[in-house]
């Protein structure tokens, strides 16, 4: 390539002053204009840390050590102010309620312009061009608790396009977006790439949502350094993802488990040109091999929901005549769009909310006459945003907490603290102050506060949003052993469509205020009308077997059970 | 710290972000303390730490743009002698930031004491001496209630000061991390 | 909990709604501060009456602030009897004269018509500025509220710190409820029964979570305002302000009339009082 790099990093290293080691290091990168490039790696391997390199908050916001250089379209980045650097660079933070700050959708969308001191007509025009690529017409006066997940995404999308500035960083966009959500953004990024000639950098663990769209550089990350910087196809074939932990896209697995060699494949990255030598016969051939097992089924009802009605507002109801009843023992997933009402169903079980009516019965008993804390001996319940479950300072004392609460003698509490501990990946931390973790670890942090109590059932929301495979494979094994071993039952609301698949027995479709859907996730995922009623999408396992005529359901669930055998 | 740019817009954050605090707090969460129509004042406490950690002039506003707002939705108008009163106290607690340096991560005995003694002494000055004057000049109320529910002010918050505020401190500065003091264990 | 903090505004398409904010932020200010200084009863009366009509032009439905104005008449009352209890007699002070209704002059609770009068002015300050208060929060977008501050002279950071706050006042109410029922689940007892430490702590354990993700969320909106270049220059640009019309300038001139009035009647009256007595 004869252009230049726009940005360009040499052998530089990072270190925050809290810190004892650099949290980057030796970093070579070059990214050219008009480049789409994805930076993956585990959790807490430095990809937010070079995201705030390249919009300047380090070292303007964060303190530390810098060495070698950095340059975002010609400016070094240690000596150019954040407001030089945001004219090259535009940036859409992780946490879509932080970087919301107009009191309204149009105001929030020409919050850059306000500070740039343009006039109103100026304004009103760029806001309504904007709004209108961006489809957030109709919502211009919304207020941001208005708005779901999705729209607030695309509202700090619009906010920062409208500078037309020539590189976009979006750090983690996908995390809290329904499937159907997702695809669209990335759809959107894509589409807004070529027409406004954009250099865009993307951080996500969900590599494959990413990937639905062309990217020409996959870069891997792993504790501070660049381990892997390539077109993705060759990173893809060469396994690296696999072998550094991270999750590669499911119809790459799906390969590797029929025995196909990814030498002979072309247009690995990119599933409907993906071209392999016989692979019809090759994946009939697995699957006539591998026998199902029967799942064990669940008849002794835990959770009794009868005729449930719940709204905010009498014009809008949320929860609307539903009845459906959990078994003991049961991992169920409740899926649905963003906004639906999963959240508020289970606030309503928890007795954080109050239905209008309904009956809601556990174990036979009605939960209604209860308080949050009876219940709460019973159902665990994981909020969806760590911060607003932790209360202490140090994480050891945060997941001893209830116990102690609940007079359990001192070494039994530290026997038990330790042994979750271990299990959520944080033993090593144990020490630390929760304030200096990613939000991944305070996630975990939560779930181990509320597993060491060992309730009867649990329900966590989104559980492993922003959380690598490996934590994720951790937290979710440990879920399914105590759901098998100690039966406890388990409910868990994601937007993850292949972890519906590969841990669950059983799925809730929400939407509009009631079920939609009350099936086996295989069968879920086959239904194209619930699909595109719960914004939710099929994952590439389904388009696999589609193009070689396989049984979807099937295929799929024989890859599920190969991959549970094989850990 | 952080350079002047970014420590001013944290101001201006810390400004709005502790008057939503304030205003939730004088709001909605009120701990009874058993004698009728007394209430530890949380939102006083709050404010100890917000004039710790973003200094006088976040703090002075924030809690003058959180008191204010309060008034507006409950009483109908603002009764500004005391907003001003309750700025002027979050000023002064700002003032105690460069003395307690609660961002090093220690917060020893000594410095406790002596904000709780400064403490006292900063709602002395606005609740028994200012506030009650300023009522008397401008709304012309008799003297006798008005020192009686400055007294009364005073007392509360400087409990909750003592209480909540000191707690808060603590806590926080248990928080911070102190330089190059992370690493994991095996 | 509701979300509406400003209870409830709305456009309710009347000429209040089209006043620029700052008009009616200047107006309201210049009222309330004319309003606490007199004690004029005929002029208090005049401005009551005065925004009592304005109030019944603004189409506000009583139904929206019946909560209001029953925390008004309650703190109103309080104040009344407690400046009765603790000074009866300062009526009489003020008007130098005493017109005893019931009871002796030595009886430390008497009343006279002094007293009554006094208080009666006091009703008249607690109460006099609600109907303008109602009417500013209910006719003004707050959207539009910071922009009308900043052109009213006060720095635009400062009225930005007011946009934050009202931005931010939902999500804290609604992050103080969650937090305070995640915390009860967890085991903290938070009744009455607990001794009262017990409660102060169980409280404290409420605040933390709102409090420090409060302070973390501080550090990312800066972050968020500094990356969109907030705080550049000296002056920044409202995509809400309105411009001045022409009725903009005519209720100002009626409000500085108003005020004019007011300040002629301290001439008047010969000091702050009216004192109809003698
Ligand atoms: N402000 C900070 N002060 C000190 N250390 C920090 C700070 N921010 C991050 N770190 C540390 O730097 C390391 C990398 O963090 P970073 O947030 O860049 O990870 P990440 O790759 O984005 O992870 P995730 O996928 O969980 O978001 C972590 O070990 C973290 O503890
Ligand atoms: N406190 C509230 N007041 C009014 N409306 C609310 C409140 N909380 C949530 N809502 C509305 O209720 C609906 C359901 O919200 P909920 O949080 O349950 O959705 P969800 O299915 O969990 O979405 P997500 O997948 O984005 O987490 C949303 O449309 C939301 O706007
Ligand atoms: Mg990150
Ligand atoms: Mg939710």
């Amino acid at each position: 390539m004869m252009t230049a790099p726009i940005i360009s990093f040499k052998d530089f290293s990072f270190q925050y002053n809290s810190q004892t080691e650099p949290t980057l290091q030796h970093l070579n990168l070059a990214i050219y204009p008009g480049e789409k490039v994805l930076i993956a790696g585990p959790s807490g391997s430095g990809k937010s840390t070079l995201g705030r390199c390249l919009n300047g908050l380090i070292p303007q916001s964060y303190q530390g050590t810098m060495t070698g250089s950095a340059t975002v379209n010609g400016h070094d980045i240690s000596t150019s102010s954040i407001f030089e650097l945001s004219m090259d660079i535009g940036t859409v933070l992780q946490d879509p309620d932080s970087q919301f700050v107009g009191l309204t959708v149009v105001e929030d969308m020409a919050f850059s312009l306000e500070n740039d001191q343009q006039t109103q007509p100026n304004m009103q025009a760029a806001t309504t061009k904007w709004a209108q690529t961006l489809n957030l017409t109709d919502l211009l006066t919304h207020r941001p608790q208005e708005l779901s997940g999705g729209q607030k995404q695309r509202v700090s999308m619009a906010g920062v396009l409208i500078d037309n500035s020539k590189i976009l960083l979006f750090d983690e966009p996908l995390a809290s977006l329904d499937p159907a959500s997702g695809k669209a953004s990335m759809a959107l990024i894509d589409q807004l790439t070529r027409d406004e000639e954009l250099t865009v950098v993307i951080i996500e663990h969900r590599i494959e949502d990413v990937l639905q769209q062309p990217i020409d550089r996959l870069i891997v990350m792993q504790d501070g350094a660049i381990v892997a910087n390539d077109k993705p196809e060759a990173i893809l074939r060469a396994s690296l993802m696999a072998q550094l932990g991270l999750r590669e896209p499911l119809y790459l697995s799906a390969l590797k488990l029929a025995g196909v060699d990814l030498a002979d494949c072309t247009h690995l990255d990119r599933l409907a040109d993906l071209a392999v030598p016989n692979l019809t016969a090759t994946l009939q051939q697995w699957t006539a091999g591998v026998d199902l097992k029967v799942p064990q089924v669940h008849a002794d009802p835990l959770l009794e929901i009868d005729q449930l009605n719940f709204d905010y507002d009498p014009q809008r109801p949320i929860i609307h005549n539903l009845s459906v009843t959990l078994n003991r023992g049961e991992m169920i997933s409740l899926v649905g769009q963003n906004g639906t009402g999963k959240s508020t169903l289970s606030n309503l079980i928890t007795g954080f909310l109050t239905p209008q009516s309904g009956k809601l019965l556990f174990n036979g008993q009605s939960l209604l006459d209860q308080s949050v804390k009876e219940r709460a001996d019973q159902i665990g319940y994981i909020l969806q945003d760590p911060n607003q479950m932790i209360s202490k300072t140090l994480i050891f004392d945060e997941v001893a907490a209830g116990l102690t609460l609940r007079g359990v003698d001192p070494d039994e509490i530290e026997q038990r603290v330790l042994a979750t501990l271990k299990v959520c990946g944080l033993y090593e931390f144990r020490h630390w102050p929760i304030s200096a973790l990613s939000f991944g670890q305070k996630k975990r942090v939560t779930i181990a506060a509320i597993l060491v109590l060992q309730p009867a059932m649990i329900i966590l929301d989104e559980p492993t949003a922003g959380q690598d495979l490996q934590h994720y494979t951790e937290m979710m094994t440990f879920l399914t052993k105590i759901n098998r071993e100690q039966g406890i039952t388990i409910m868990l609301i994601t937007h993850d469509m292949h972890l519906m698949l590969e841990y669950t027995d059983r799925t809730i479709v929400l939407g509009n205020g009631t079920i939609l859907m009350d099936a086996s996730p295989a069968d879920v995922l086959t239904n194209d009308a619930i699909i595109d009623q719960a914004s939710l999408a099929k994952t590439s396992l389904y388009e696999l077997a589609e193009q070689h005529q396989l049984n979807p359901t099937e295929f799929v669930a024989k890859f599920v059970q190969a991959e549970r055998e094989a850990r | 710290m952080q350079n002047k740019q970014s420590t001013s817009i944290r101001t201006v954050v810390a400004t709005g972000i502790g008057a939503a605090i304030i205003f939730v707090l004088m709001k909605f969460v009120a701990i009874p303390t058993g004698i009728p129509n007394t209430q530890v004042n949380v939102a006083a406490g709050f404010l100890a730490l917000l004039g710790a950690i973003f200094g006088p002039v976040a703090a002075g506003l924030a809690v003058f743009i959180g008191h204010a707002l309060n008034d507006f939705v409950t009483y109908g108008s603002p009764w500004w002698t005391w907003i001003i009163v309750d700025g002027l106290i979050g000023v002064a607690f700002g003032f105690a930031k460069n003395r307690l340096k609660i961002e090093d991560g220690v917060l020893g005995t000594a410095k406790l004491v002596w904000f709780n003694i400064y403490q006292v002494i900063v709602n002395f000055i606005g609740w028994v001496l200012l506030a009650p004057t300023g009522d008397i000049i401008v709304y012309h109320e008799p003297a006798t209630k008005v020192y009686l529910q400055g007294i009364t002010t005073w007392l509360v918050n400087s409990i909750s000061v003592a209480i909540i505020g000191s707690i808060l401190l603590v806590l926080y500065a248990r928080t911070r991390t102190q330089r190059g003091s992370l690493k994991k264990e095996r | 909990m509701q979300n509406q903090l400003l209870i409830g505004y709305d456009n309710r398409h009347t000429f209040l709604n089209r006043l620029s904010g700052s008009t009616k932020l200047l107006c309201f200010v210049g009222l309330s501060i004319i309003g606490m200084m007199t004690y004029d009863t005929r002029y208090l009366i005049g401005v009551m009456v005065f925004s009592l009509i304005i109030f019944h032009f603004s189409k506000i439905n009583y139904r929206d602030i019946k909560f209001v104005v029953n925390v008004i008449i309650g703190f109103s009352v309080l104040n009344l009897v407690m400046v009765y209890v603790f000074a009866p007699h300062y009526g009489v002070t003020i008007y130098g004269t005493e017109h005893l209704l019931l009871g002796s002059s030595q009886h430390y609770f008497n009343l006279t018509t002094e007293q009554l009068f006094y208080e009666f002015n006091l009703l008249l300050k607690y109460t006099f500025a609600v109907p303008l208060a109602l009417i500013f929060l209910m006719t003004t977008n707050p959207s539009e509220f910071a922009a009308s501050l900043n052109k009213i002279g006060i720095s635009y950071r400062i009225s930005y710190s007011v946009a934050i706050a009202l931005r931010y006042i939902p999500d804290v109410q609604n992050d103080y409820r969650t937090i305070s029922l995640a915390q009860q689940a967890r085991g903290f007892e938070m009744s009455k029964k607990a001794p009262f430490m017990t409660r102060v702590r169980g409280s404290i354990q409420i605040l933390l979570p709102l409090i420090f993700s409060s302070l973390d969320r501080i550090e990312v909106i800066s972050q968020a305002m500094e990356l969109r270049r907030f705080g550049k220059g000296k002056k920044r640009t409202w995509y809400m302000a309105q411009k001045f019309k022409s009725n903009d300038y005519l209720a100002l001139l009626c409000v500085l009339v108003i005020i004019l009035i007011g300040i002629g009647l301290f001439k008047v009256n010969g000091g702050r009082f009216w004192n109809p007595f003698n």
